[in-house]
């Protein structure tokens, strides 16, 4: 496949991501750069100083709502990318309408309810999609431990060992790895999906 | 009999299991699991009468805080 081939795929698709913290912001920032059509982005939450250790916002962005400043970020990255912003608390009630268009979802919550419910409520409404989770990003170094695994439509990445606590913080190198690895597997499937 | 659990293969003696015995035989004790067998979500109280056969494919993901 030549460029100009990947390059017209990625532009008439659509990736669904659940979440815009440490794992969400890396990733649809990645998906835009590669010049992935639409994203939709889903995040109920507000910018705090913390986040700015691994999230992709701005000291002066402080207080603002995740999904809207994500989609101001993207958008000095690669204006020609749409998103779609979604700034709701994602529920299994809402997950099916907010990510219905999307051909590939992903998975970047922090709290493990969280992604129990999403993980859950796509297997059970959209068992033909695919979900790209991120499991296992806590602390540093360990490169070698950080992984892919394929469970039919849902791929893990991750060490699916490091959870985070207050030894074991989540920090901008493994989540950026984790989030990249993700856009990675987004666009593996996208790319070899024949339709 | 002989499953895949978790993308490995995995034989066990007996010829089926529930999901609850697989898990205890495993020493699985995670607090939060999502459990797909075949590809069907597999609901929590469900695990103790869901029976496991020969040939059937085991998903059994332990999630973990972060992202």
């Amino acid at each position: 496949m030549r460029f100009s081939q990947i390059k017209q795929i990625l532009k008439s698709k659509t990736v669904g991501i659940a979440g815009c913290g440490g794992l969400g912001s890396n990733c649809a920032v990645a998906l835009a750069r590669v010049g992935v059509g639409t994203i939709v982005i889903a995040d109920f939450d507000i910018i705090e100083e913390s986040n700015l250790n691994r999230q992709y916002y701005f000291w002066d962005q402080i207080g603002k709502p995740k999904a809207n400043t994500l989609k101001t970020n993207i958008e000095r990255i690669n204006p020609k990318t749409k998103v779609i912003v979604q700034n709701v608390f994602l529920t299994e009630e809402n997950v099916p309408e907010v990510f219905k268009n999307c051909d590939v979802i992903v998975e970047a919550f922090d709290k493990t309810d969280a992604k129990e419910m999403i993980i859950k409520t796509v297997i059970k409404t959209f068992p033909d999609k695919y979900l790209v989770c991120g499991i296992g990003i806590a602390g540093w170094g360990k490169n070698n431990e950080i992984k892919e695994q394929k469970y039919d439509k849902v791929i893990v990445c991750g060490d699916e060992k490091n959870e985070i606590s207050e030894n074991n913080p989540p920090l901008a190198p493994r989540v950026g790895i984790v989030s990249n690895m993700q856009a990675n597997a987004v666009l593996e499937i996208l790319l070899n999906e024949k339709k | 009999m002989k499953i895949i659990l978790n993308n490995r293969d995995q034989e066990f003696d007996e010829q089926q299991l529930s999901i609850s015995k697989i898990m205890e035989i495993k020493k699985f004790s995670y607090q939060k699991i999502i459990v797909k067998l075949n590809n069907t979500f597999i609901e929590k109280e469900d695990y103790p009468h869901t029976i496991v056969k020969e040939g059937d494919n085991l998903m059994i993901l332990h999630l973990l805080a972060g992202g």
